[in-house]
This record gives C-alpha cells, sequence and structure tokens, in this order.
C-alpha cells in the first residue's frame, strides 16, 4: 500500500493517529515496545474489570462506527452475573463511503488496535474475540494476523495473560465484500458463517444475544483504540478533551472537492465546517463555489451551502436561547451534526462544489445502496432498486415531472420500516438531495407520463367500439 | 437466478487441507464460522468457486452444500468461475467517481484489451480480456476516498490513479 505521507496540520491533535505516515514507525512489535507499548494493557490487568469500565463510562467516549452509541453505556450492558461466555468483535468492515481512517490503523499501526482491543476484553471478561476486517483489505488482514502472533509470543495474549490468569485469543475474520457486513448483527451472522442478514432488535441486541446467541460487544476499530487512551491519561482526563458528551478526538475523512482531502485528528468539536474545508484541506479548486456537503458517511443527509439553522441552546443562566447559524458555522461533533438534522457519523466528509450535478452525485449514492441491500425486507430491497431506476432515468433524459415526488415517497416508505439501519442509511440521501435540491430534479424530469395504453384502447374508443 | 457451478475437479493437497484444518481451530464455538474462510481460500488456491469446492467445504464443516452455496451468492468476492490471471477491482463510489473512476474503468478496460460492453452497471460481472491475461470488476467503496480513484490489481492497492498513465499500475503484471 501506498501510504501518502502527509505533515499533520497545526490544528491537529494527534492521538489515535500518532504514528500515522512517521517514516521512523514500522507496524510491528518491536516499534511498538520502544514508543511504550503495551504499558496500558500492564496497567489494565491491575485494575478489577469493573474499574476498567468505570474509567471508560467517566471519559464519556462515543462509538465511532457511525451511531456515537457510549461504549461505557453499551459495555454495562452486560450483567456482572453473566454465566454465558461473552464475545468481543472489533468491526474493522470499514465500507461506509467516504470513510477511510480504520484502514491507516490497521495498516500502520496493528498494535495500538490490538492493545485497546486486549484491555477492552479484559474489561468485558471476554475470552474469545474477533477482528471482523472487510475482505478488499487483504494486505491489512496480514500485518494484523502478523501482529496477532507476535503479542502471543509475548504473552499479551493466548493462556494466562503476563501471568495474570487471564485467557484472551484474537483471531482475524475476513468479510467478502459486502457493505452490510458492517451492520453489526449482519456481522454477527457473517461471522457464523452465514449470510449476512441483519437480526431485529430487540431481542438481538447484540449485548444480550450476540454472536452464537451469547452476548457480545461489538465496537469500531477507532473506538477500541480510543480504550487504550482512556487507560493511559484516565477518564476524567479523556472527558476534558472535546467538549461534554463529545469527548476525545475525532478523525475526519475528507475527500470530493477540496485542494487537500486527507485524514485529519482534531479534537471533537474544535473546528467547523468552514475551518475544516477553508483552512484545513486549503479550500476549494480555483474559481469553485461550495455546493454542498455530506458531513458523516454517504448515508449522512446532505447540507446545502447558504442554508442556516435554528440552533436551540441555553444560556449562562439557564434561560432558552435560539442561534442562527449557517454551514459554515456547525461545529463538527456529534450533537451539533445532529442539531442541524444530520450526523456525524463515520466521520466521512464528502465536500462538493458548485460544478457537480446533484442528480448524479444521488444516482451515484443510489446505486451503492441498490447494490448493498442485504434483501430482507421489502421496503429496502425494492425501494432502494426503484431509487436508483429512478435517478438512472432521470440522468438519461427520461425522467417525469412526478420523479421527485415518487422519489420522496419511494424513500419515506423504506425508513423505519426495515429490520437494520440500512434502510434509513438507504433513504436519507434521498430524502435530503429532494428536500434540498428539488430544482435540480425538477429542471432535468420534464417528461409529461405517456399514456399508458394507447389511444384505441382508450375509454372513449372502447365506448365507441362496443356501441 | 439459477446457479449452476463448474464440475472441474482439482487435487487437494495435504498442504491445503492443513491449512483448512488451522482456520476451523479459529472457531472453537461453531465449525460452520469457518465457511467464510475455507472460501477464501479456495479462491486464493484454485482461482474460483466450483462445485467441488461447495461440496468438499461443506464435508469438511458437516454442512449441507446449499449452506455452502448460499454465501457464494451472496458474497460479492466470491466468483464461480476463472478470473484473468490478474484481477482489477477498479472503486465506483462517489468520491472515487468525483475523481474520475469511471474514466478511469475505461481506460483500464481499454489498457487490458477488455470489451466492457456488459459492464455498464456493476456486479455480478467480471470482465475477462481475451488473452486471460486480466479481468476488471466495477466494486464499490474501498474504503481510501480521499486519494480516488483507486483501484486494487489482485492484492495490490493503488491510489490517486491517473487513467491517462496506467503504465505504473498495470505495467509490472506478466
Ligand atoms: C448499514 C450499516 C453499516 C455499518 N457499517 C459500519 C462499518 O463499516 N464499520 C463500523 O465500525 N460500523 C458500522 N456500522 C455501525 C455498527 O452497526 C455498530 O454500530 C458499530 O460497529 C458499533 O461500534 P461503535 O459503538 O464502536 O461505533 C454500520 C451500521 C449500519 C446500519
Ligand atoms: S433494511 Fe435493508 S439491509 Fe437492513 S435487513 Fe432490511 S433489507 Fe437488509
Ligand atoms: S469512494 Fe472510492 S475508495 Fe471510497
Amino acid at each position: 500500500m501506498i501510504a501518502p505521507v502527509r505533515i499533520p496540520h497545526p490544528r491537529e491533535k494527534r492521538m489515535i493517529f500518532k504514528n500515522i505516515d512517521r517514516h521512523d514507525y514500522a507496524p510491528d512489535m518491536e516499534t511498538y515496545l520502544n514508543e511504550g507499548g503495551y504499558e496500558q494493557l500492564k496497567k489494565a490487568l491491575t485494575l478489577q474489570p469493573s474499574e476498567v469500565v468505570e474509567e471508560v463510562k467517566k471519559s464519556g467516549v462515543r462509538g465511532r462506527g457511525g451511531a456515537g452509541f457510549p461504549c461505557g453505556v453499551k459495555w454495562g450492558f452486560i450483567r456482572p452475573d453473566e454465566k454465558r461466555p461473552i464475545y468481543l468483535i472489533c468491526n474493522a468492515d470499514e465500507s461506509e463511503p467516504g470513510t477511510f481512517k480504520d484502514r491507516y490503523i490497521i495498516h500502520q499501526d496493528p498494535h495500538q488496535l490490538i492493545e485497546g482491543m486486549i484491555i477492552s476484553c479484559f474489561a468485558c471478561r471476554v475470552n474469545l474475540a474477533y477482528i471482523y476486517i472487510r475482505g478488499e483489505f487483504p494486505e491489512g488482514a496480514k500485518i494484523l494476523e502478523k501482529a496477532l502472533a507476535e503479542a502471543r509470543e509475548k504473552n499479551f495474549l493466548g493462556k494466562n495473560i503476563l501471568g495474570t490468569g487471564y485467557d484472551l485469543d484474537i483471531f482475524v475474520h475476513r468479510g467478502a465484500g459486502a457493505y452490510i457486513c458492517g451492520e453489526e448483527t449482519g456481522l454477527i451472522e457473517s461471522l457464523e458463517g452465514k449470510r449476512a442478514y441483519p437480526r431485529i432488535k430487540p431481542p438481538y441486541f447484540p449485548a444480550a444475544i450476540g454472536l452464537y446467541q451469547n452476548p457480545t460487544i461489538v465496537n469500531n476499530v477507532e473506538t477500541l483504540c480510543n480504550v487504550k487512551h482512556v487507560m493511559r491519561i484516565g477518564g476524567e482526563e479523556f472527558a476534558k478533551l472535546g467538549t461534554p458528551n463529545n469527548t476525545g478526538t475525532r478523525i475526519l475523512c475528507v475527500s470530493g472537492d477540496v485542494m487537500k482531502p486527507g485524514y485529519y485528528e482534531f479534537e471533537v468539536g474544535s473546528v467547523s465546517m468552514g475551518e475544516l474545508i477553508y483552512d484545513i484541506c486549503g479550500g476549494l479548486k480555483p474559481g469553485r463555489k461550495l455546493k454542498a456537503v455530506i458531513p458523516g458517511g454517504s448515508s449522512a443527509k446532505v447540507l446545502r451551502a447558504g442554508e442556516t439553522y435554528k440552533i436551540k441552546g441555553k444560556d449562562a443562566d439557564g434561560n432558552p436561547t435560539e442561534n442562527e447559524i449557517g454551514l459554515e458555522d456547525i461545529r463538527m461533533d456529534f450533537d451539533s451534526l445532529a442539531a442541524v438534522g444530520s450526523m456525524a457519523g463515520s466521520g466521512g466528509v464528502i465536500v462538493m462544489d458548485d460544478t457537480r450535478d446533484m442528480v448524479w452525485v444521488l444516482n451515484n449514492i443510489n446505486e451503492f445502496y441498490a447494490h448493498e441491500s442485504c434483501g430482507q425486507c421489502t421496503p429496502c430491497r425494492e425501494g432502494s432498486l426503484w431509487m436508483k431506476k429512478i435517478t438512472d432515468r432521470i440522468m438519461d433524459g427520461g425522467g417525469v415531472l412526478e420523479d421527485p415526488d415518487t422519489l420522496k415517497s419511494v424513500a419515506d416508505n423504506i425508513a423505519g420500516k426495515t429490520i437494520c439501519a440500512f434502510g434509513e442509511a438507504c433513504s436519507w440521501p434521498t430524502q435530503s438531495f429532494i428536500a434540498k435540491f428539488r430544482d435540480e430534479f425538477a429542471a432535468k424530469a420534464t417528461k409529461r407520463v405517456p399514456a399508458a395504453t394507447s389511444p384505441e384502447f382508450m375509454r372513449d374508443s372502447l365506448v365507441k367500439a362496443v356501441s | 437466478m439459477t446457479i449452476t457451478l463448474e464440475d472441474s475437479q482439482v487435487e487437494i493437497t495435504a498442504e491445503f487441507e492443513s491449512q483448512a484444518d488451522e482456520i476451523i481451530t479459529h472457531y472453537p464455538v461453531s465449525k460452520r464460522s469457518a465457511t467464510l474462510p475455507l472460501l477464501h481460500i479456495w479462491q486464493e488456491t484454485f482461482g474460483y468457486i466450483s462445485d467441488q469446492a461447495c461440496h468438499w467445504i461443506a464435508a469438511k464443516l458437516e454442512l449441507q452444500p446449499i449452506n455452502v452455496l448460499e454465501l457464494i451468492t451472496f458474497y460479492p468476492m466470491f466468483r464461480t468461475a476463472p478470473a484473468g490471471r490478474h484481477h482489477i477491482r477498479v472503486c465506483r463510489t462517489l468520491s472515487c467517481a468525483m475523481a474520475g473512476s469511471y474514466k478511469l474503468l475505461d481506460k483500464v478496460c481499454e489498457a487490458a484489451g477488455i470489451d466492457q460492453h456488459a459492464s455498464h452497471g456493476h456486479g455480478a460481472h467480471i470482465l475477462k480480456s481475451a488473452d486471460g491475461k486480466f479481468s476488471v470488476e466495477f466494486v464499490e467503496c474501498l474504503a481510501s476516498c480521499g486519494t480516488g480513484p483507486v483501484c486494487m490489481v489482485n492484492d495490490d492497492f493503488y491510489e490517486a490513479v491517473d487513467p491517462e498513465n496506467l503504465d505504473p499500475v498495470l505495467g509490472k503484471y506478466e
């Protein structure tokens, strides 16, 4: 793999990506140990598992895979008196379009992930864990396997880890090209050797009924790396990074029409959308203007340049306030992006300038979801395909006047009516593109619906024919 | 959709068998979990998934052949016919498309001597050059959207590919 070599931007705070792009860093045990590797594991092993969970709860760290669920709270769902085996799975399926962060951790700093994962397994009393890595990372799978072997050799894994009596093994499991394996219950089915058909929640919350019907913690690569840093600085210190309820750092992956696309790690909420695009990513190409941003992976609702948002807050005395802000003012954190009707999701920021045709963009996204629907739920399986077919025909010049409304109605009939959140993921783009760029769709979809039947079969002709 | 698997026969070596056995030890709770990894090593070793693969893996894991077949038809990475000697995957998804991936696909096909007449959309089709040297597939986001357009040749990964200059990408494959 060719690693793009980049110097971090001064505004960045590199914690998880500290070792990414370093010339003097190799993804092996020796390098990692020289840099103080596995010290946090040793520290964790002197504590009780419940104390580690407490630290993670205090840190407030939220899941980096997409949903932003607080990690400590998720771990807390495991009952203290649980008698069944407990499993942990690292979600390394990284497949949400626009997201490219786990790739670099896996390829360049695998031991950081493994250390974070062992600490997490210890905290959740797990003795068997898997890293589910997407099939298209063959090199990454090899690197992880080598790193796991090195960790076994040093007895950071295996039986009686460092003499503490704690046993753990971790194996790498490769996916095979299906996006839905990123959804945690689909992932679990896939790991059981089946089609990745997501399970319905309730009852199949992984922490209650997961892998092999036993309690299972599923966490994203970046989330598990964060656990190592929670151990390093302590939950309370960690919680001081970022803003309340949006703690730690966040890796933002910027792609599309900016001068300097790439990955950037910031304290959560320390940059605004405008700073990200114009200062950090070098702005747009010469002569271009910002048109739209998808802020959290392709399923996040699109934001339109020039729109304003009313943000509710509280002043110093606790009285409700209302602020009007623009796209550039949005802080890049979970709560701020939720407040403007989109989401921080997986951290994939896709920027589009004024040369982009929004019908073309949505059509591209729709093709992705039509291809990736697992097919279990009718609204999702059929609807994702219909949405693609409609944007296809608008692109091909065959769009009819009703198409924007039809698109909206198809999308509205998927979200909330399916087994898994893919239903929302595939309808949010269509809903938001139609809401915000309806003009562009209307300008392209101008045909009138042709008569459903030929004139001789229309009612009047038939009436004439029989009389 | 009907699916017929080729009934070609290959010889299973002791080495392959022991590789499979080792993998099965990763799944102490349920052997069935080893289906995907066994399909992977079969495809890596023998090129594609045949009827023999389906039956051999099923027998090995004490499953029915349908339990294996249903994975072959679900997971896009498995193919039921040989690919070219070098298999190219070009990313189709948004960020790469904005960076020119459709053009890249065209140029790759041109350079590899592949007639992509049937490739619009993508998915099931793997297109092969007449000489069998290359095959190409349009795939979804490869998680490197910041350096589009990207592609893979076999297990090698290429970023920021210039469609007008494919020599650095395709040149070294024999
Ligand atoms: C359609 C869909 C695709 C997803 N893809 C991924 C993915 O590729 N990687 C990931 O970490 N989480 C993905 N998720 C989120 C997972 O279901 C799950 O919430 C996450 O792995 C939990 O880890 P976290 O709490 O550490 O974020 C996806 C969710 C959905 C609904
Ligand atoms: S919503 Fe879509 S992807 Fe999710 S289970 Fe239903 S059909 Fe499958
Ligand atoms: S869009 Fe091509 S790698 Fe993500």
